[in-house]
């Protein structure tokens, strides 16, 4: 169990030796530029998606603070089109995707499962290249005549066509929105290949951490959806520009194709978006309850089980438009509530008679179980048609599944308290992410609670004005202020970032962490590993730290042994 | 070997039946037709890494007991650093522009599509940059 052998030989070029090569190679900005190092590359994912959090989130406070009060007139009807639309675009193309699948999974995955990099080194740079021009590309609108895209984040047609919205912003949109794309379809393939090749002996499938199998399932439905959302954009640019009627009556089109084409992508991205944020919570709360994962095979088969429905429920999205079946999408919808419950059990029974560490990650995945389950439940009554008549379009949905993406943000965020140390070799500070876990959290529930009575009042979303109504006022104004209380947590995680900075050496180690990236330096070196433990479980570094516990089996928990608390770091 | 070709035609399976059901009870095209499409994305793969699983010895990573040694040897070529992703992303960047613009971006866009491709797979052919 304790032999360590030094890990397989990596031809980085030719017979150069790896040490050598950071010393030889270009530094600076060029460094940067020319970087192949899923390291470096998951970095600047996450640095771009951060500030690309922050962009969403101040349209989204602008937002909040014209719909305050009735009839207010902060900003214009037109711009608050641009505002709600790009806010959309920013937070689910350029924010959750990316993070999900970009920032963390690139760091993470391949030291997760003991590979010196991804599978395409290269591909990948390009996959963040593109992403990052796609930003600029789709922001960019905001500062051509016409303005940003206004036509919502789902561009339905025909309000999407030259006629309805003319002006290079919503191109700007689409083109950017083919960047970003290609670049999440090359990601997908390189997580696909990365996971089926590059595992280190003995790390075989169902051994995997579950984030990494959640990141697998992520990346095959990446390459089930994306493609069908290039498609759909480019036969939207041309119906805007070559004179096509793919979309538009007039022609000989069907305009509801296009919800058809674009929710066949967008319902499994809510997957996509969900699944590697899964993982994280997974990792996290088994970690802090100091317990191997509870029912891994379980998670693993309610991970591809969500994977294979979330192909088939994409018209739930539709079914006010009447043309959809609705008892198919209604039972695959429904469906899906059993392997999420699965998951949420599982959670609950890894927590359950664990010593369970309430850490900033540990608090934002409750936090994110909590929200996620409020989210998730909502998302039952939606997926029934006659609930949905009466709540399509009104702020119950807003509210739905922003509690939904809340979630998946205090995922995000405890991934980053989690991960950071073994990314940057420091610690952040527990005080301030713990007041950054409290605004971010009551934040979310006054933010997101209100909208819900909202909704079922009949507030309709993408309204930039009401009438003067008591309650909807008030429970605007609850809204804004929960608002307000979510932009004061990332002001608190900024203030983390610059009062931490450096401050606190994290160690290899400092969670007492299960899965091989905790068995690397901080931050790993140049392909990832010195040496490399017998893989004899699902936790090798802990089965090689705590050598006197058999290496657990899938679904036998007995290994609850206090007497390693003295192990346990306090930060 | 053997799991990543279940993992990926049980994935297919699941999605030509669903298809299939569809596509008989809603008489919709679209969805019929992109669910088919998903089921053959998965059978491509999956088919063949279930032909290789069957053909080959299973690797160390497939092995539950295998020991670090036996993953010993070159596992790839990793090129240290390359240009050629930033080359090619700020063509692909000018392209899309073109679509926008006007259709004299696409000179420069192209160009560095171009210069990339080659430059890329030049690189690849040295093994690698340094």
């Amino acid at each position: 169990m304790t032999d360590v052998l030094d890990p397989p030989v990596v031809a980085a070029h030719g017979d150069h030796d790896d040490e050598h090569e950071e010393h030889h190679g270009p530094t600076g900005i060029l460094k940067w530029m020319t970087t192949t190092d899923h390291k470096v590359i998951g970095m600047s994912y996450t640095v771009t998606a951060v500030i690309m959090m922050v962009i969403g989130g101040a349209l989204a406070e602008i937002i909040r603070a014209q719909l305050t009060t009735p009839n207010n007139s902060l900003v214009s009807f037109a711009q608050f089109n641009e505002l709600f639309t790009m806010h959309g675009s920013v937070m689910i193309y350029l924010f959750v995707g990316p993070f999900a699948f970009g920032a963390l999974a690139n760091i993470i995955v391949p030291i997760q499962i003991g590979a010196p990099d991804m599978a395409f080194p290269r591909l990948n740079a390009l996959s963040y290249w593109l992403y990052l021009t796609g930003s600029i590309t789709m922001l960019s609108g905001f500062f051509v005549a016409g303005g940003a895209a206004n036509f919502g984040w789902v561009a339905y047609a025909p309000l999407s066509n030259s006629i309805n919205t003319p002006g290079a912003g919503a191109d700007l949109w689409i083109g950017g929105l083919l960047l970003t794309g290609f670049s999440a379809i090359f990601t997908g393939v390189n997580l696909c290949a990365t996971i089926f090749y590059l595992r280190a002996p003995g790390m075989t499938m169902f051994r995997m951490p579950i984030f990494t199998w959640n990141l697998l399932v992520t990346a095959i439905l990446i390459l089930l959806a994306f493609p069908v959302l290039t498609a759909g954009l480019i036969m939207l640019y041309c119906d805007r520009h070559f004179g096509t009627h793919i979309f538009t009556v007039p022609g000989g089109g069907v305009p509801v194709l296009w919800q058809h084409i674009f929710w066949f992508w967008g319902h499994p991205e809510v997957y996509i978006l969900a699944l590697p944020f899964f993982g994280m919570v997974t990792e996290i709360i088994a970690v802090f309850s100091r317990k191997p994962v509870f029912g891994y095979k379980g998670m693993v088969f309610a991970t591809l089980s969500i994977g294979a429905l979330s192909l088939g429920v994409w018209a739930h999205h539709m079914f006010t438009t009447g043309v959809v079946l609705l008892p198919f999408f209604s039972i695959m919808s429904l469906l899906i509530a059993v392997p999420t419950g699965i998951k949420m059990f599982n959670w609950i029974g890894t927590m359950w008679r664990g010593e369970v560490w309430f850490s900033t990650a540990m608090l934002m995945a409750v936090g994110f179980l909590i929200t996620f389950l409020i989210g998730g439940l909502t998302g039952i009554y939606l997926a029934s048609p006659p609930l949905d008549f009466f709540t399509h379009d009104t702020y119950f949905v807003v509210a739905h599944f922003h509690s939904i993406v809340m979630a998946l943000v205090m995922g995000a965020m405890g991934g980053l308290y989690y991960w950071g140390p073994k990314i940057t070799g420091y610690l952040l500070n527990e005080t301030i992410g713990k007041i950054q876990f409290w605004f971010l959290f009551i934040g979310t529930q006054v933010f997101t609670l209100p909208m819900y009575l909202l909704g079922l009042r009949g507030m309709p979303r993408r309204i930039p004005v009401y009438p003067l109504h008591p309650s909807w006022q008030f429970l605007n104004q609850l809204s804004t202020v929960g608002a307000v209380l979510v932009g004061v947590s990332t002001v608190a995680f900024m203030v983390n970032i610059v009062y931490s900075w450096k401050k606190y050496p994290a160690g290899d180690n400092p969670w007492d962490g299960h899965t091989l990236e905790w068995f690397t330096t901080s931050p790993p070196p140049h392909h990832n590993f010195y040496r490399l433990p017998q893989i004899r479980s699902e936790r090798p570094t802990w089965d090689y730290n705590h050598p006197g516990h058999t290496a657990a089996e899938h679904g036998h928990h007995a290994d609850h042994h206090p007497e390693h608390h003295d192990e346990v770091p306090v930060v | 070997m053997r799991t990543e070709a279940k993992v990926l035609l049980s994935l297919g399976v699941f999605f030509g039946a669903m298809s299939v059901v569809y596509w008989n009870w809603g008489h919709e095209n679209a969805g019929g037709v992109m669910m088919f499409a998903g089921m053959l994305l998965c059978f491509l793969p999956g088919g063949y890494y279930y032909w290789w699983s069957r053909r080959m010895r299973a690797r160390p990573e497939d092995d539950p007991n295998a020991t670090q040694a036996q993953g010993a040897g070159v596992v790839g070529a990793f090129p240290g650093t390359s240009i050629w992703p930033f080359t090619l992303g700020m063509g692909a960047f000018f392209v899309v522009l073109a679509l926008v613009f006007g259709i004299w971006f696409l000179v420069p866009g192209l160009g560095l599509v171009v210069w990339a491709l080659f430059g890329g797979t030049a690189e690849g052919r040295r093994g690698g940059t340094q």
